[in-house]
């Protein structure tokens, strides 16, 4: 399974701006995904994921844009249309406006005032073509129809199994755009997928598609965690019989023991710089946690209570942790130093509260709420102690923010399985994604590459 | 005499293991059609004078139990269930060559990781009533399932009431 990342491979997702931009800058989406591109396309065996989204919801403030089916290649047009499409409207901050009976595809075909009348403030126009070299590349423009101007104009190139990365980069880009944050479409997901008493761990496109499998047994995977730079995946893996720590690079499939001592090893977070990784071990009596290197070595201890402390979460600065303690007498969240010392408990009221997650700007946070009987995602200010609801309440688990802290993917359930689903930061929007078979679990949202 | 009780022991302990194994898949190799032959001589079974009865294997024995359950978010053995624990600690310190292990389980009702924690403070406590009762720590080991090896997957307090559970494995 190992690759050797070539010259001509890395160039795999390799992004241009177009010279009819006039910038001549070539974009690269990174050694990491061109390599991660490379990992996926080798496992072969992986079925391509057949998956069913509803959207539920509407923003308050949607941008209505038109995307136009881009020209030349039906079938990759097509492909693109629907992940470009699937992305901005699971974002919740689009309205897309219908281009019936109109498709430019170059500038000069465009009239202005038809998609005013259509109500469009953006139209994205484009074409896409299998080249001789077989990778495909789309050329697509992004157009202020209000104003009457180009805001952007872009060449995406990408092998041509690579379609639906081209599509997302067209979305991120458009997302980028119209409201100034930075796209997510392109980033991924890990998860577990348990069927029966096979578990399986996955990474999968933001949108849910393109799975793989990156580790699958007969015994249990729990809590995926992602490295700062996206290289590696940390987990709990049941496999020598009880919950060890492991981790795998994505590049090579390379797996070392983080951490196996008696009883449960598991909840592993990395530390924003990478450097160290806070876990729960059980190998002095209750469930605390601990600080590791990611090699191993230099373990320290950071929680001293008779209670269970667990999940913890780091702060975006690195400096302090949220984390999961029954040592009030019920789940609920507490903060602390990453130094130690200094508990605080934050969530208070009716029920149980688990899985606490730093939104990326560090100012609040996200967690599973449990009371009478349901788990519902919520959002808590920090400044103001503010609590937000942000789900209708059910099987809901797990959250965590996408890096650009616009959307929270969580597990959920609908029709008996397990599910991925994903809320805006707002709560006005949500997808269902539901994945082949069996119960999707443990998601979390992978960093920018 | 010796030999023979050894060999009971040994029995037991295989059909032990036999049972932690994973059930096989369900499209099981086809049973291969009898063989007919005539018994080899020296595989007669002599009767055995049974010696000693390993009371862990008498169905009518307490030691057929071997798991305790619990109410929702809590680790500590029950009133009912501790005459169970008593008297695996009995039998532990009694036969000091054999060991447990003791797996802790939750419902699905907490985040996975906090009902990992929760099933291993399930499992840590039986272990300190196994030892109180007589047995060595270092004949007991412990593991927590938390939520993800439900014995029930059913949504409800009939399932989860099987699941909050901690099994003791010879």
């Amino acid at each position: 399974m190992a690759l050797r990342p070539s010259t001509e491979l890395m160039e795999l997702l390799a992004i241009r701006l177009s010279p009819q931009a006039g910038k001549s800058l070539v974009i690269r989406t990174g050694l990491l995904q061109s390599m991660l591109g490379l990992l996926l396309l080798a496992q072969a065996s992986v079925a391509s994921a057949v998956l069913t989204i509803e959207i539920i919801g509407a923003g308050e403030h949607q941008i209505p844009v038109a995307i136009v089916p881009f020209g030349g290649d039906g079938k990759l047009a097509q492909t693109i249309n629907e992940v470009v499409t699937g992305d901005l409207q699971r974002s919740g901050l689009f309205r897309l406006v219908d281009p019936a009976g109109k498709s430019p595809h170059e500038l000069a075909e465009v009239s202005y005032p038809d998609w005013q009348m259509r109500g469009a403030d953006a139209l994205a126009i484009g074409t896409v073509a299998l080249q001789n070299n077989g990778r495909i590349e789309a050329r697509f423009r992004l157009l202020d129809v209000v104003k009457q101007t180009e805001l952007a104009g872009q060449s995406v190139s990408a092998n041509d199994d690579q379609v639906r990365a081209v599509g997302h980069r067209v979305a991120d880009l458009i997302y980028e755009k119209l409201t100034g944050d930075k796209g997510v479409f392109s980033t991924r997901i890990a998860y577990v997928n348990r069927q029966g008493k096979k578990f399986s761990l996955m990474v999968a496109d933001s949108d849910g598609y393109n799975e793989q499998t990156v580790l699958a047994q007969n015994e249990p995977i729990m809590s995926p965690a992602w490295s700062p730079d996206g290289s590696h995946l940390v987990y709990v893996s049941f496999e020598t019989g009880h919950a060890a720590i492991y981790v795998q690079s994505l590049y090579t499939n390379q797996r070392m023991v983080l951490a196996d001592f008696r009883g449960s090893n598991s909840a592993p977070a990395w530390s924003p710089d990478g450097k160290q990784l806070a876990v729960v071990l059980t190998r002095d009596g209750s469930s605390q946690i601990y600080l590791i290197r990611p090699d191993g070595s230099g373990i320290r201890r950071i929680t001293f209570s008779a209670a269970i402390d667990t999940e913890p979460n780091f702060s975006p600065d690195g400096q302090s942790l949220l984390f999961t303690s029954d040592r009030g007498g019920s789940a609920q969240i507490y903060s602390m130093p990453v130094g130690g010392g200094a508990e605080q408990r934050i969530t208070f009221g009716e029920g149980n509260n688990f899985s606490p997650r730093y939104s990326p700007d560090g100012k609040g946070f996200v967690y599973a709420h449990f009371s009478n009987g349901k788990f519902y995602i919520a959002a808590q200010d920090f400044q103001n102690g503010q609590v937000e609801i942000l789900t209708a309440g059910g099987w809901e688990k797990k959250p965590s923010f996408a890096p650009n802290g616009k959307l929270i993917l969580f597990a959920s359930e609908a029709r008996g399985r397990g599910i991925l689903a994903t809320v805006s930061s707002d709560g006005r929007v949500q997808q269902h994604m539901f994945t082949q078979s069996g119960d999707a679990r443990e998601p979390v949202w992978g960093p920018h590459l | 005499m010796k030999k023979l009780v050894i060999s009971i022991v040994l029995v037991n302990l295989l059909a032990a293991c036999a049972s932690e194994k994973p059930k096989a898949p369900e499209a099981a190799a086809p049973v291969p059609p009898p063989v007919v032959t005539a018994p080899a001589p020296e595989a007669a079974p002599a009767p055995a004078p049974v010696v000693e009865v390993d009371s862990l294997n008498d169905p009518a024995s307490i030691l057929a139990k071997r798991s305790v359950y619990y109410p929702f978010d809590v680790s500590a053995v029950q009133d009912a269930d501790k005459p169970i624990v008593v008297a695996h600690a009995k039998y532990l310190s009694e036969h000091p060559d054999r060991n447990v292990r003791v797996e802790g389980n939750a419902d699905e009702r907490g985040s996975n990781e906090y009902n990992l924690a929760l099933g291993q403070r399930r499992a840590d406590g039986v272990k300190q009533m196994l030892v109180l009762g007589g047995a060595k720590a270092s004949q007991i080991e412990t593991v927590s399932y938390g939520e993800e090896k439900p014995k029930a997957t059913g949504h409800d307090e009939a399932s989860w009431s099987q699941n909050r559970r901690s099994d003791i494995k010879y």
